[in-house]
């Protein structure tokens, strides 16, 4: 019912419904769910129909071009705008079932920038997250307080906790936004580039802690750019190639440089090295 | 943490006995000085004669006028800093004050009376607000520029409009036109309703004060931490726009003090949204007090204008405190 879509919306093409049915945590109820979702923004149609499944235990990575939908079709899968076709269900409800608090303890975003505009300290920032675990008239208590410095630590910043925000760079910035993401709690999360502006042992430190929240029974959905840790993190791929069409599947199915050079509009190849994917632009 | 509750306690009851104090020297300071027992027996007990006469029906009300409207111009700059994530926003800015000006200098310029003005005032400053809102409204996004530009120019028109009616105007009506706009108590007799809306305000926008935390991490983050974003801004809006009107109906447009009372409160408190409210409505109450009451004695029996006094006392200690906070304490 998409019209215009690309020649890459083969119906037979693998869905990760289909991708997963025989992978881990199969059997478990899934966190995430997308029914015959197409998105459109104007008049321009971001992504065809397509259905996914996430579970328990699993990583899906989003890859396209610049432009192509990843933090629209993220958001949607947030909750946070309606598909123009096709439906979202969290925890097999649809997001209308649910009410805002109790969807906010279940699903958690980062989003790909942080505005700020006051100053405001370290620790009241990750508290901020759990601001749904709290009653009208709550105030963060003991446990609240834990919370985030666990969370602060996790990312390496135990010890800032009184910091000014506004005099955080970019990198340590964004890794208080995620430990403000790991003190919400959330079941699912949401990560719009969480590799944004950090260096490269802390993408690597940042991937591998989503990687093992993956691993105790959490759903993670990312916007990557970076093909490699694509590769090294993802267990399903959904790749947009900002003409409409997608291709969702298992990693491996997905990640071949055929599809991405024409995805990314420029040529790509792939290396392997000590075990290790690498993907090389000509 | 319980610590958090007692402090917001603590700066709650330092700023209350402040206000009081701030009040004190309202009604005793003046032509008729007036010692502090006799004070308390005008005020609760049934002392007779003229300082009795002069406490209860021209200092009190006028104390209580600056009061209120203090409060609610710190009140409803604070809430417009969060509603525009922008920390230059003032209560002014959305062109309430100036929708307001117009309708009282055109009753003004009529010769009307002056509850007529005030009628005016009040009925110019809803105008601008249904104005700004329906445009900025118009395609039912409702994003904080388009709402903060439809403002500016909604003000800059009445502004303009504000001229030529100051330009056309006989030189016996241009004085107290002149002070309306920068501000003057001297007519404010009858302030106990805009307590009403300050203390109903207040109690309607303290259940969403961790709402505003949220809020000012951005729109989007507050949407996925399951704020309701549209609900709130409506909120936030019309509390601060229905606070303004009030105030500038009362007490004209005093400058300075919904600027940058919040931010001086948040220079000591912090920006945690459940403190911040209720301490910039006393700061802001007791800044006009403090300085109407020094409006109305220095130079007595000459009364300047209050919005030239919260300037002259705001600026300095502004300055000061902006001077020992390092870079970026107020925002980008």
């Amino acid at each position: 019912m998409i019209h215009g879509a690309s020649p890459q919306s083969d119906p037979a093409q693998p869905r990760l419904a289909d991708a997963q049915a025989s992978g881990a945590g199969g059997a478990d109820e899934p966190l995430l769910e997308a029914d015959g979702l197409a998105l459109r923004v104007g008049e321009r149609w971001l992504c065809c129909e397509f259905s996914l499944r996430l579970g328990p235990g699993e990583c899906l990575v989003l890859l396209g071009p610049n432009g192509a939908g990843k933090t629209t079709l993220l958001h949607t899968l947030a909750g946070l705008r309606a598909p123009t076709v096709g439906a979202v269900r969290l925890a097999g409800k649809p997001y209308a079932q649910w009410e805002a608090g109790e969807a906010a303890r279940f699903r958690g975003l980062l989003g790909q920038q942080q505005p700020d505009h006051f100053s405001s300290t370290v620790l009241e920032t990750v508290l901020v997250g759990r601001h749904p675990h709290l009653g009208r008239w709550g105030w963060e208590g003991a446990e609240d307080h834990a919370a985030a410095r666990a969370a602060l630590a996790a990312v390496g910043l135990a010890g800032m906790e009184a910091r000014d925000i506004l005099t955080l760079s970019g990198g340590e910035r964004q890794r208080v936004a995620i430990a403000a993401l790991l003190a919400q709690a959330p079941r699912l999360f949401l990560l719009d580039e969480p590799t944004n502006h950090l260096d490269l042992r802390y993408q690597i430190a940042v991937l591998e802690l989503f990687a093992r929240l993956a691993r105790e029974g959490h759903g993670v959905v990312m916007v990557l750019h970076d093909l490699a840790l694509a590769a090294r993190f993802a267990d399903h791929v959904i790749l947009l190639d900002g003409r409409g069409g997608v291709t969702a599947g298992a990693r491996d199915a997905v990640l071949r440089p055929e599809l991405l050079s024409r995805a990314f509009d420029h040529p790509i190849r792939r290396i392997e090295a000590d075990g290790n994917v690498l993907f090389m632009p000509e | 943490m319980m610590t958090d509750r007692r402090r917001l306690l603590g700066i709650v009851i330092g700023l209350l006995c402040i206000s009081l104090l701030a009040i004190a020297w309202a009604l005793s300071a003046g032509n008729v000085p007036v010692s502090p027992a006799k004070l308390v027996g005008a005020l609760f007990g049934s002392a007779e004669g003229m300082e009795a006469d002069v406490i209860r029906h021209l200092r009190l009300p006028r104390a209580v006028a600056v009061f209120v409207s203090g409060g609610l111009l710190a009140t409803a700059g604070a809430l417009m800093q969060v509603l525009l994530r922008n920390p230059l926003a003032d209560p002014y800015v959305l062109g309430i004050s100036g929708g307001a000006a117009v309708g009282a200098l055109a009753a003004m310029l009529a010769g009307l009376a002056p509850w007529l003005v005030d009628g005016a005032a009040f009925a110019g400053a809803l105008t601008a607000m249904l104005v700004v809102f329906g445009l900025a409204h118009g395609d039912g996004s409702w994003t904080q520029t388009r709402l903060l530009l439809t403002g500016v120019i909604v003000a800059a028109g009445c502004g303009a409009v504000i001229t030529l009616m100051l330009a056309l105007a006989p030189d016996t009506r241009l004085q107290s036109m002149l002070f309306w706009l920068m501000g003057d108590a001297s007519g404010a007799s009858r302030p106990w309703p805009a307590l009403a809306v300050l203390i109903a305000g207040f109690a309607l926008v303290m259940p969403f004060a961790r709402d505003l935390n949220v809020l000012a991490r951005g729109e989007l983050a507050a949407r996925a931490l399951g704020v309701r974003v549209e609900r709130l801004r409506y909120l936030l809006y019309g509390l601060a726009s229905l606070f303004t009107a009030v105030s500038v109906t009362l007490v004209g447009s005093v400058g300075f003090v919904g600027l940058v009372v919040p931010h001086l409160v948040r220079f000591v408190v912090g920006n945690d949204q459940r403190v911040l409210v209720p301490a910039a409505l006393l700061a802001g109450g007791t800044l006009l007090t403090v300085a109407d009451t020094a409006a109305r004695t220095v130079m007595a029996p000459v009364q300047l204008p209050v919005g030239v006094l919260t300037a002259m006392i705001g600026v300095p200690v502004f300055l000061f405190l902006l001077s020992r906070h390092p870079r970026g304490t107020m925002g980008a």
